[in-house]
């Protein structure tokens, strides 16, 4: 007996690609959104349970414990309470994807319709800056510190280097902030306590306020990203290839650029990956310190006076952001490898 | 450019044993703090934010409370928290990445899978949601911190199950007829302890970290709790009359994280 | 007599470690163009190190203590490390031994290839073809355009070989270029070199741990022993009468397959570098030490014709001695089937699925020694995997002693479970780290038969015994051992189950030759005092001829053919089975 269909072991040289996939980076980076798009659907149903939990709702919230009666009755109606969970939850869904995150709880205690979008994308935008503004300098210091030290490892400047990036990598971030604080403002008295940034303002023109912020994300996560730089460059350069490359004569500056670091690049890419995922939980507690208008203030202001609907919205968005950095990354890396290209595998 | 594997030593023991000291000294703070306090941790004694003076070392809060008895009382909340929620994860997560990692069969991807959706979310904001669902609070923030870290632990325990259980060894104890927790207790387990000895400190730092940042958002612990993340966060107020009350809690909590992390860090060297 | 000029002249090198223990002692070898010369040393000899320095190049950790390593009169050992590098790929060039690992997965073979030629001069249109014809690849933009991992061990090996040859050096290096290929595709590479060795004018080194190989290939051999160079000669002479013992031992551990015989080997086993002994570093295990050869180490004096020897007596050694010729007592060793094999059919589920064993079918007779032959991918691990139980076959039976056995192990009784053992290939690997050999060889006792308290820990005494290892052994653990020890004990611990049927997967594979001649003669020992029935998982044609009586004979999943070795050895009926002997290194000593 034999089964219809199957190769034969030891047929042709195991990796031999006779029959290249076309385009393989896209019909993977199409499986992995798909994947994406399937966890954030879980997600969102768990987003939902979670906020659903507690007895009580986002009507009787606002009104206050006393509130019942009429005036409970037609809130709830405004704010669509009284339909089914399966129905509550379709509408939130339906609304997510055409973009709608709903109506914020905040707009109806002050008595009118506000959507949660309005009230949000400011504010989402000043947390792009404010991540932006600490993701460069933590790439370019990273990738600079964290090759150099590898360059000339057990050397002063590694030493220095190693025992520097330590401390500030194991600090909380309120805590860091804490120290810059009492140094800028309290002893040198030259950068503001907090953001006085009215809303609705670019940030980017009060740079004094953004100083402070910055350097306390910027702080905590380069030490974490040299560190990994370091090993993985360190890695490639006692790999055999850079070896044998050494053994065939190549001069040392190609030698590091085309066979070590280049190697080197793909964990390289998932450490700044890990990094902007990092800094999405940073932002709250940065935002929350210094008072900066964004949306991680936004999350945990809106936790605290239980506006369930903001909070749902809020964490969904943070969440798909999340995903789609995880998913970039892992397409980038699959440009670089070419194993995983052609491999087939 | 002649490098060697031998000579990259790690960081010299001279930061693990700092780090040992101070570690020793921070939980002794916090464990016996409360009877070596001179003040109450609830009483005012003086004006708010007065500097420090005699009869209050670190001056006062922004209640007129002694920060240093504060200060001492309020360690305990996080060792305690974060070592329960560290500890529950760690049961949890140790459970299903062996299993996972041992089981090489539909269990596995299901297991993962289903453990995989909460890295999906940024761990603060997990405990947040958490909070905003169960309501604010230690038990909710526990609860949340040892739950978002159950993934990473599996993950980390099933890729070192997974790298123990097609070793020969372990084929032979197939063979032999040992049942799965013989074989789980006597051939995996003692193999896997260096990737766990390197893990449980970072884990007990990260739990540190988040309990404290939650306390810090005014979610987790409430005031008048003698917190230090509490304590940070309700001072900020003071800080050109009195910066020790903001600053003494923050020093004190990065002096723990940063001391646990040297010490696992020469753990975790130590096993590579 | 004419003697071509030397262009590479070692002299009096000695490597150590950083810490000051010596790797590399007094080696000094000349070389002229044209000439091969074969180093052969075991693992720990030092000949990788050597190789390394002909090219000014040490390893971290390692530093030159002194010595000269000469190309074409210039030191290279004096110069900067500026200048050393402009000569290597130019004036001395490497050939690593693992292709896979050393090609840098990144770049593509012929932008490789260019960067090599580019470095020491302007490149040439058409140069990487060029390089690829000279080692039989196709000259092609596409395959130039191919990254390592698309290619075939064999192929990639070609690769570093061109871009060895790539710049025309007068002196290549190749460091155990084959190992960890097939052999039919290690007979290609070989035939390669001896090809470029009668086009070009270079002067090669050859390192190996195969002597079969090496004395295929080489004008004249050096051997390598603990760091020193302990004969030298020319290749033919050297191997028909060597002189020194241990050249003696070794070429008496090497099976041939076109001479089936039981091998002799070496007492005792090679010390590690720091640990070598005062006097002699062979005096331990030498059959005709005598007191004098503990107090100093020898010197290299001339043995005639060509010859130098370290050893004090060498003039007493005797002719090699090759042993009988296998058969015994045929009579002896035929029962009934005690394994039979039926229309096996397993698979591999992976990506694809890949059919590992197509309707095999064979028997095994009581106390008799089986190898199951073929090359990797034969599915030979695959059938011997579904016997033991780790693999469910897809259809087919296996029959034991009458009763049927269950696909896996579980399912099968527990007196089925201990009848048969199984000895994995790597010993590194199938021995748990972190328990002590004398509980590890208990376990089984314990469990399958039943033993307690002072019956296992007799039990695990007379074990040891069995397999020659010392009683000290019981209480280390396993990184405390070497290779062939660790083996010994996986043995021994199959024993512990008292089985009717030994297993071997590849047991001898990933050892030293005269580590697996020791190993070998344990099993058979075993075979006849036990009563063992034996099947023998092999790749190794010299294994199965110092050994097996029955061959099996496995290619992609079918047999081709079996029966008694002596027979299919000397006149194979199979295509395929008479290229695996061709290929097969052999010394052709008279």
């Amino acid at each position: 007996m034999s089964l219809a269909g199957v190769e034969h072991a030891g047929t042709a040289p195991p990796r031999a690609v006779e029959r290249r996939r076309h385009h393989p980076v896209l019909r993977y980076a199409a499986r992995r959104v798909a994947a994406g798009v399937l966890t954030l659907a879980v997600l969102s149903l768990l987003v939902f349970a979670a906020t659903s939990v507690l007895p009580g709702d986002a009507a009787s919230a606002i009104l206050g414990k006393q509130a019942h009666g009429p005036q409970l009755q037609h809130l709830r109606a405004e704010m669509g309470l009284n339909h089914s969970i399966a129905r509550q939850y379709g509408d939130w869904v339906g609304g997510l994807l055409h973009g709608n995150l709903g109506n914020s709880a905040a707009g109806y205690a002050a008595g009118g319709q506000v959507t949660v979008w309005s009230q949000i994308s400011g504010k989402l935008a000043n947390s792009a800056i404010l991540a932006l503004l600490a993701f460069l300098p933590i790439i370019a210091v990273s990738l600079l510190l964290g090759v150099v030290t590898a360059l000339r490892a057990t050397g002063w400047l590694d030493h220095v280097v190693s025992t520097l990036t330590l401390i500030p990598a194991a600090l909380p971030e309120f805590v860091l902030g804490a120290v810059l604080l009492a140094v800028f403002f309290t002893w040198l008295n030259v950068l503001p306590p907090v953001s006085l940034i009215p809303p609705g303002a670019n940030p980017l023109d009060y740079p004094s306020e953004l100083v402070l912020p910055v350097l306390t994300l910027v702080g905590v996560s380069t030490g974490y990203a040299i560190r990994m730089i370091r090993a993985g460059m360190l890695d490639s350069l006692l790999s055999e290839s850079v070896t044998m490359a050494r053994l065939n004569g190549i001069r040392e500056r190609r030698v590091v650029v085309r066979y070590a670091a280049r190697n080197a690049l793909a964990p390289s890419v998932q450490v700044f990956a890990l990094i902007a995922q990092y800094l999405i939980g940073g932002i709250l507690i940065v935002e929350y310190l210094y008072n900066y208008p964004g949306i991680g203030k936004e999350l945990v202001d809106a936790v605290a006076i239980h506006d369930n609907l903001e909070v749902q919205s809020v964490t969904m968005l943070l969440a798909t952001i999340y995903v789609a950095i995880t998913i970039a990354a892992d397409v980038v890396v699959m440009l670089l490898v070419p194993k995983l290209r052609t491999g087939g595998r | 450019m002649i490098l060697s594997r031998r000579r990259i030593a790690p960081l010299s023991n001279v930061g693990a044993w700092i780090g040992a000291v101070v570690l020793v000294m921070v939980v002794v703070i916090a464990l016996v703090g409360p009877w070596l306090a001179p003040h109450s941790p609830d009483q005012p004694i003086a004006a708010p934010f007065t500097p420090p003076g005699s009869g209050h070392p670190l001056g006062t809060d922004f209640l007129g409370r002694d920060v240093l008895s504060r200060l001492l009382w309020g360690g305990r909340s996080v060792l305690l928290f974060a070592g329960a929620a560290t500890t529950i994860a760690y049961a949890v997560g140790l459970a299903v990445g062996l299993l996972a990692g041992y089981s090489r069969s539909w269990i596995d991807p299901a297991l993962m899978r289903s453990v995989d959706i909460l890295l999906a979310f940024p761990a603060l904001v997990f405990i947040l949601l958490l909070a905003a669902a169960l309501g604010t609070g230690i038990w909710s923030v526990l609860l949340a911190t040892a739950v978002i870290q159950v993934p990473g632990i599996a993950r980390i325990i099933r890729t070192a199950t997974l790298e123990q259980s097609v070793r020969g060894f372990v084929e032979v104890a197939v063979l032999r007829g040992e049942t799965t927790p013989s074989i789980l207790r006597r051939e995996i387990l003692p193999n896997i302890a260096g990737p766990i000895s390197a893990d449980i400190g970072l884990r007990f730092t990260w739990s540190v970290i988040l309990i404290a940042s939650v306390n810090f958002l005014g979610l987790g612990l409430q005031p008048p709790a003698a917190d230090w993340g509490v304590m940070v966060s309700e001072n900020r107020g003071g800080l050109n009359l009195n910066p020790y009350a903001m600053l003494a809690p923050a020093l004190i909590l990065g002096a723990l994280t940063v001391a646990i992390n040297l010490v696992s860090d020469s753990l975790a060297r130590r096993y590579r | 007599m004419n003697v071509p000029p030397a262009i590479l002249e070692v002299d009096d090198l000695k490597i150590t470690t950083t810490s000051g223990d010596a790797i590399l002692e007094e080696a000094s070898l000349t070389l002229a163009r044209g000439e091969i010369l074969g180093v052969v040393g075991e693992s720990g000899s030092g000949k990788s190190t050597l190789a390394l320095a002909m090219l000014g190049y040490t390893r971290d950790g390692t530093r030159v203590e002194r010595g000269s390593v000469r190309i074409d009169g210039t030191d290279l050992l004096q110069l900067p490390e500026r200048e050393r590098r402009r000569r290597r790929g130019r004036v001395a060039s490497y050939v690593p031994q693992e292709p896979g690992q050393a090609l840098n997965p990144s770049l593509r073979v012929g932008a490789a290839i260019l960067d090599v030629i580019r470095e020491h001069g302007a490149a040439v249109p058409g140069q990487v073809g060029r390089v690829l014809t000279a080692v039989h690849l196709p000259a092609t933009k596409q395959f130039a355009r191919r990254y390592p991992h698309e290619l075939s061990g064999g192929q990639q090996q070609r690769v570093t070989i061109g871009m060895a040859l790539s710049c025309q050096p007068p002196v290549i290096v190749f460091d155990e270029p084959t190992t960890g290929l097939d052999v039919i595709t290690q007979a290609g590479i070989i035939e390669e070199i001896r090809r470029l060795r009668d086009e070009r004018d270079a002067a090669m080194v050859y390192v190996s741990h195969d002597l079969a190989v090496v004395a295929a290939l080489a004008d004249r051999i050096m051997v390598v022993y603990a760091g020193r160079v302990v004969e030298h000669g020319r290749a033919a002479a050297l191997v028909q009468t060597p002189r020194h013992p241990y050249t003696r031992g070794l070429i008496q551990s090497i099976p041939d397959p076109s001479r089936p015989r039981t091998l002799i080997p070496m007492r005792g086993t090679g010390a590690g570098v720091g640990q070598w002994p005062a006097g002699c570093p062979f005096e331990p295990r030498c059959p005709q030490r005598v007191d004098a050869c503990a107090t100093a180490v020898p010197p290299l004096e001339p043995a005639g014709d060509e010859r130098s020897v370290r050893c004090i007596r060498w003039r007493d050694t005797p002719p090699v001695d090759l042993g009988d010729r296998l058969g015994g007592n045929p009579s002896k060793r035929s029962g009934g089937a005690l394994l039979q094999v039926e229309d096996l059919l397993a698979v591999h589920r992976g990506a694809d699925t890949v059919v590992a064993a197509n309707g095999v079918t064979f028997a095994i007779g009581e106390q008799q020694c089986v190898a199951l032959v073929g090359e990797s991918g034969s599915g030979k691990t695959t059938v011997a995997r579904a016997i033991i139980g780790l693999h469910r076959p897809e259809a087919g039976t296996i029959v034991f002693d009458g009763e049927s056995l269950a696909g896996h192990a579980r399912d099968r009784t527990a007196t089925q479970r201990q009848r048969i053992q199984y000895v994995f290939q790597n010993p590194y690997d199938s021995l748990n780290p972190r328990q002590r050999i004398a509980d590890a060889l208990a376990r089984p006792a314990r469990l399958l038969r039943g033993l307690k308290g002072q019956q296992a820990t007799d039990e695990v005494a007379r074990l040891l015994d069995r397999v020659r290892l010392p009683q000290t052994i019981a209480n280390r653990y396993p990184h405390q051992l070497s290779g062939g020890e660790r083996q010994r004990v996986a043995i021994a611990r199959a024993l512990a189950a008292r089985p009717d049927l030994l297993i071997c997967d590849e047991i001898t594979s990933a050892l030293d030759v005269s580590v697996q001649a020791a190993i070998l003669e344990v099993l058979d020992d075993l075979r006849s005092q036990l009563g063992l029935t034996i099947l023998l998982i092999t790749h190794d044609l010299g294994v199965v001829s110092a050994i097996a009586d029955h061959v099996i004979v496995l290619q992609r999943g079918c047999i081709l053919e079996a029966g008694p070795v002596m027979d299919i050895l000397a006149q194979p009926t199979d295509a395929y089975t008479t290229q695996l002997i061709d290929a097969a290194p052999r010394m052709r000593i008279a």
